[in-house]
């Protein structure tokens, strides 16, 4: 009993004294840069006696409600805020990208050894459902030489919301003026054809399983777990296929940088960027509503820029280019 | 309202002169037996009973009613999240079939079809067998396996729905593409329910990863009913001349069937709300087709899938009416089902026992 009391007693103490001494920060958002975030966050606590800073991978979207409402010092998103959500939110919203992301087309065919190349208008078109077969003239056009199959294409998406869609539905409401009229880009459309799979996970186990199928997966999932991906056109007429250095490419080759950073790179014009890529942001509110907090995450960012980048590619995330880390910089400079 | 706690107090044989007089307790006591017993000791050491009966019945009062008041927090709100959605689209959203969060349409009819569905394949394959299991273990297992098998049914009660999503997926669905589905094709082609093309991932492997899921609670529930139908029963049957089936059929599952129809009900309840292992293997494809080769959806999948990355708000208002519907959809089934009872079971009350 005396023990107890000594005890809650020292808990109380402790708990009035650590406002002082550690700050406890809680982000969520985004479940695509978990991994790197986790890294960081525990990386920047251990050299930063006293701060704790909580990550919880909910998704975009309850990432943005939450550092919306105040509920969350931070949020984390695959794709940007819109206007409205922007205007509606209670506190001002400032967003930091930190890494980037792509998608690659994955496919299984039985019979074809060489790698696929795929078209901005034909990936469109067989996710519309208006190429149904493997040797359509326009797949065999854009790969000469390759016996392709005269097998249906089953189409294979993501059922559930997320980032990856975003980007790859994005993407293709740039190069495709059906699919921007028809489907559209959010992180779940209406799908015109295929079926449904939650996770990325999912997505590779069906295009394993089942001959003749095509899908798309982060380039992470695909690096990580050696599954086989095809090659698409970039908007400078370049066949590339997804990887680190032409994700960062297309971010460094984006012409006009936008003060708020909200921008989607997709078909971006560099020579060998990577078309299907995107950013990945923080979601930081301006003025911050309690100050000790503000100045450490700050003091994150600051640390992020100089030394985290440094470690986003042993994780197979792409990197931010130099121009984009000089200005995002400045961003953070300004931050109150 | 008024509601009265019923008074259930067994009259006590006038506690007062016991408790004035110990004396009279021991004149009260059978001859020979000198000391009371424990219990009757307990009764008299405590003090009355009445406040402890009064606050006793009004405590269950509360357990009782805190269920009203559970049913009645989910309705409210979840009506009242999906307010958008609600005047937006007002009735037409259960019988709507476009799902495009892009432009903001939303109907939960292609959900609603494929909840239903998927429970009546479940169904189909698990009530059969379930009673099966349950004959066998109680009417003619050897000793030796009861044991077991009753504890192997049950385990299956016990394995988290993600692992069979996860079995479902690798083993279930190569096995159905590979195996099953072309025999369905070629011998059942013809009723329009087994058509190409074929993914592996459709309603009917929906079905029957749900079948094997509410299997162990319909047989185990059916077994507990059958195994309490008095011997006597059985006994009665035999001795007019059944065979052993006609037994069964007679004595033990009409006598049962009141018990079975519940046991189906709670099936059928698990089947309509399960999410994750359906979400695996039903295809994720919001559409009405009568062919079960063909990928559906199911409104639990939905909600599990788009939720987390729900960012506008009428998106999230229809996402939460889906949520609403199920609700609406399972105490309409339930209600439904509790009709069938009382008419199977109207003019014949039951004769267990």
């Amino acid at each position: 009993m005396k023990n107890k009391a000594i005890f809650l007693t020292a808990a109380l103490f402790a708990c009035t004294a650590l406002p002082s001494m550690a700050q406890k920060l809680n982000g969520a958002g985004a479940s695509f840069p978990y991994p790197i975030y986790s890294k960081w966050f525990s990386e920047y606590s251990a050299a930063h006696s006293g701060v704790q800073i909580n990550y919880q991978s909910i998704g975009s979207g309850g990432g943005i409600r939450q550092v919306t409402a105040g509920v969350a010092d931070f949020g984390a998103s695959d794709g940007p805020m819109t206007d409205q959500q922007l205007s509606e939110s209670k506190v001002k919203i400032i967003h930091i990208p930190t890494v980037l992301g792509a998608v690659v087309p994955i496919y299984n065919l039985p019979g074809v050894s060489a790698e696929l190349k795929f078209s901005p208008d034909v990936l469109a078109d067989i996710y519309l459902g208006k190429i149904s077969t493997w040797n359509d003239g326009r797949i065999a056009k854009d790969n000469p030489g390759v016996n392709l199959p005269s097998s249906t294409i089953n189409v294979v998406h993501r059922s559930d919301g997320s980032g990856t869609t975003y980007i790859f539905t994005d993407y293709l409401s740039k190069v495709s003026n059906d699919w921007k009229n028809g489907p559209g880009k959010n992180t779940a459309v209406s799908w015109p054809k295929g079926i449904g799979a939650k996770g990325n996970e999912a997505v590779a186990g069906m295009v394993r399983q089942l001959p003749g199928t095509i899908g798309y997966v982060e380039l992470i999932y695909a690096l990580q777990n050696k599954i086989p991906f095809g090659y698409v056109k970039n908007a400078a007429g370049a066949w590339v296929k997804g990887s680190i250095a032409g994700v960062t490419e297309a971010a460094a080759s984006v012409k006009s940088m936008p003060s708020d950073y909200r921008v989607s790179i997709t078909n971006a014009p560099g020579k060998n960027a990577y078309p299907i890529s995107s950013f990945t942001w923080l979601l930081i509110p301006n003025p911050s509503p309690d100050q000790a907090k503000g100045k450490v995450i700050k003091d994150f960012l600051n640390w992020m820029l100089d030394h985290g980048e440094s470690e986003v590619e042993a994780l197979y995330y792409a990197p931010l280019p130099d121009s984009v880390i000089a200005k995002v910089k400045a961003t953070v400079a300004q931050l109150k | 309202m008024n509601f009265k706690i019923q008074d259930v107090r067994v009259p006590a044989p006038s506690d007062a002169p016991l408790h004035a007089s110990p004396d009279a307790l021991s004149v009260a006591l059978p001859a020979g037996s000198g000391e009371p017993s424990a219990i009757r000791k307990f009764l008299l050491g405590r003090g009355s009973s009445a406040m402890a009966d009064k606050g006793f019945g009004w405590l269950m009062l509360l357990c009782a009613f805190s269920i009203f008041g559970i049913v009645a927090l989910i309705a409210t709100e979840l009506i009242l999240r999906s307010q958008m959605t609600i005047s937006k689209f007002g009735l037409k959203f259960f019988f709507d079939s476009a799902w495009d969060p892009v432009n903001g349409n939303f109907g939960a009819l292609p959900f609603v079809y494929g909840t239903l569905m998927s429970s009546l394949v479940a169904l189909v394959i698990a009530v059969p067998l379930a009673v099966g299991v349950s004959i066998f273990i109680t009417e003619m297992c050897p000793g030796f396996l009861r044991g077991p098998l009753s504890f192997l049914t049950e385990l299956l009660a016990a394995i988290p729905s993600v692992v069979y999503g996860l079995w479902a997926v690798f083993i279930l669905v190569p096995l159905l593409r590979e195996h099953v589905d072309p025999i369905l094709m070629r011998v059942l082609g013809w009723s329009g329910l087994f058509v190409a093309p074929d993914f592996g991932v459709h309603m009917l492997s929906a079905g029957v990863i749900l079948s094997i899921m509410i299997l162990p609670i319909i047989s185990s529930l059916t077994r507990e009913v059958m195994t309490s139908v008095p011997h006597s029963q059985r006994e009665a049957v035999l001795a007019l001349g059944a065979t052993r089936w006609e037994m069964i059929r007679m004595g033990v599952l009409r006598n049962a069937r009141i018990g079975i129809v519940g046991s189906i009900i709670l099936g059928l309840g698990r089947a309509l709300g399960e999410t994750i292992a359906v979400t695996m293997v039903i295809g994720n494809n919001p559409q009405i087709v009568k062919n079960l080769l063909a990928p559906g959806y199911s409104m639990a999948s939905v909600i599990a899938n788009e939720f987390s990355e729900a960012s506008d708000d009428m998106y999230r208002s229809a996402l939460i009416e889906i949520g609403l519907a199920l609700f609406i959809v399972t105490i309409i089934v339930n209600a439904l089902a509790r009709i069938l009872v009382w008419a199977v079971t109207r003019g014949a009350p039951a004769r267990v026992a």
